[in-house]
């Protein structure tokens, strides 16, 4: 089920160089949205931008929807002009989500952005009722630089283990995020582990060679761009076992092993 | 006052005058969260070939300003599937399915798939796509040849007494002829227009931004196009016309309409709004109320030049 509906925004804040944290109120769509899941937000009634955008969903908190988008376009530039007050035609939540297991040890691998839906998926995943029930959470963030990592202190707050990679070394591992996931898979011994990411393309298949070559299960969050995000259009098709699938309705959340690379 | 919505396309009837486009639409069980489905005057369904369809590799779509590029490849589940899986839903609706088909290169298939969809009940119609701009077998579109589309709708006809309707390109020099071509050949109406192509680059990379280069433009950009289209069309052919093109709501329908065209079709309008279907239904009451027009036959062609 998804709605479609008007909805204010709370607040919406730059947070770093190009980074906003976006803040909308809909109870309907709060109340049923999982991790993994995104909503198609329109952002202005001109015929420019005219497509809505997907966002994934970073945060639920009540009634209220958190979003955490980087300014990469003229559709995320002009939603970063909105204050808190107007309204936002939403349609949501939609998609696919993880699957949180909570019987494994998880491990989640971001890359740039790619922290967005993964903060939400934390906190599912580490709310238990008993300190002792509580899963073990290792979250590897990868970015380019120091500045560009995202989302430490959220994760640190949820009591995840966060480890760093940058490409140039200035924080945490030298190298990319999924080099560090190759090495602590070597270094650490996990129990049930399972392997959760959301990045870029590139990440996310390198990822998925590693859960084939470590034989552990991979839940992937793909991106493609979408013209509707409800499943209409099949704009956004990725190649699986299984035939052509929607990023938008059958993902965008996928396992490693069901995707063919190109 | 009693507002008289219904209108005739051949022989199908519709309660009202707007239907859903091809390809804009899936099989309509992707809007039933947001609209309530019976409301519509018909729903045309994503192009179904013979075959299963993979489709063309991504990115398949990208925006431009006012309306987008798409270039799908008709991916589809081909006609068996469709018809075990996906006719159903639109039955249940109790809307009238027209059935958008299509070639893979040979124009036989669509004579062996009219003959399939012919013996279906559910199927009110059939629409002839002989439009799409984005299968790579063939240079030319049948659409851009008046002989072609004359023999295409003419051995088509031949093997099926259902509403048929043929959707014409806007990718050419004369619409008028392609569109009298069709109805010399027994086509009921026309569907017009498909997207007009067209290129968009990403300039940093060098790269067009659809992985096939051309695509097809959509969305309001197109509308001024597709209405001196219908206008034309609708002047010098006798056919009902089927009128889309960047339509978003209830003024760009009464354009339409108001050009000549007996019904319209809400195409990348769904994309953005789901209900802008049935949005604009009530919004051509509101119209008729308004305006004292009981009767939209009224508002049909009613330009004055």
């Amino acid at each position: 089920m998804a709605y479609q509906t008007k909805a204010k925004i709370i607040k919406n804040s730059k947070v770093g160089e190009n980074y906003f944290h976006l803040i909308i109120s809909s109870g309907k769509i709060a109340s049923i949205a999982l991790p993994g899941q995104f909503v198609n937000i329109k952002i202005s009634e001109r015929l420019f931008p005219l497509l809505r955008r997907p966002l994934s969903v970073h945060m639920v908190k009540g009634s209220a929807i958190h979003f955490f988008y980087e300014v990469v376009g003229k559709g995320t530039e002009a939603l970063s002009r909105k204050i808190a007050g107007e309204e936002l035609d939403l349609i949501g939540p939609l998609g696919n989500g993880f699957t949180a297991d909570k019987k494994k040890k998880a491990i989640l691998v971001a890359g740039g952005m790619g922290v967005a839906p993964l903060t939400f998926l934390a906190e599912k995943l580490t709310e238990s009722k008993t300190q002792k029930s509580k899963i073990k959470v290792s979250v590897l963030i990868g970015a380019r630089t120091k500045k560009q990592i995202l989302c430490e202190n959220e994760f640190k707050k949820l009591g995840c283990d966060v480890k760093i990679a940058t490409d140039d070394g200035s924080s945490g591992f030298k190298g990319k995020v999924t080099d560090l996931l190759n090495r602590l898979l070597r270094t650490t011994h996990y129990e049930l582990p399972a392997i959760y990411a959301c990045g870029p393309k590139l990440m996310l298949k390198a990822v998925s060679e590693i859960s084939k070559v470590n034989r552990i299960p991979a839940q992937l969050s793909l991106e493609e761009h979408m013209a509707c995000g409800i499943g209409a259009c099949l704009g956004c098709v990725v190649n699986t076992q299984d035939g052509m699938k929607r990023v938008c309705k059958e993902g965008p959340v996928f396992e490693a092993e069901e995707i063919i690379w190109r | 006052m009693e507002i008289k919505l219904a209108v005739n396309i051949g022989k199908l009837k519709l309660k009202n005058p707007v239907m859903v486009a091809s390809g804009t639409f899936g099989y309509a069980e992707e809007f039933k969260d947001f609209m309530n489905l019976k409301e519509l005057g018909a729903i045309v369904t994503k192009t179904i070939t013979l075959r299963p369809r993979k489709g063309n590799p991504g990115p398949r779509t990208c925006e431009t300003p006012a309306g987008m590029l798409n270039s799908i490849g008709l991916e589809n589940p081909g006609v068996d599937r469709f018809i075990k899986e996906k006719l159903l839903i639109i039955k249940r609706t109790g809307v009238p399915a027209i059935v958008s088909i299509a070639s893979e290169g040979d124009p036989e298939e669509f004579i062996v798939l009219t003959r399939r969809l012919d013996k279906i009940k559910e199927v009110s119609a059939i629409e002839l796509n002989i439009s799409c701009p984005n299968i790579r077998e063939k240079s030319k579109l049948i659409s851009q040849d008046a002989q072609a589309t004359y023999e295409l709708v003419r051995s088509v006809r031949k093997v099926t007494q259902k509403t048929l309707i043929t959707k014409l390109s806007p990718n050419v020099t004369s619409i008028v002829e392609i569109a009298k071509a069709a109805q010399d050949a027994g086509s009921d109406a026309l569907s017009l227009i498909n997207t007009l192509t067209g290129m968009s680059i990403d300039v940093y990379a060098h790269k067009p931004k659809i992985a096939s280069i051309i695509a097809g433009l959509s969305g309001p950009a197109i509308k001024p196009v597709a209405v001196r289209m219908v206008w034309e069309v609708c002047k010098q052919t006798k056919l009902p016309v089927i009128g889309m093109g960047g339509i978003m709501n209830t003024e760009d329908a009464l354009e339409f309409l108001i050009a000549g065209a007996s019904a319209v079709s809400i195409g990348t309008g769904n994309f953005i709004n789901p209900k802008a279907s049935v949005e604009i239904i009530a919004g051509l009451k509101n119209y008729m109320t308004r305006n004292k027009i009981n009767d939209i036959k009224e508002v049909i062609g009613s330009l004055k030049t």
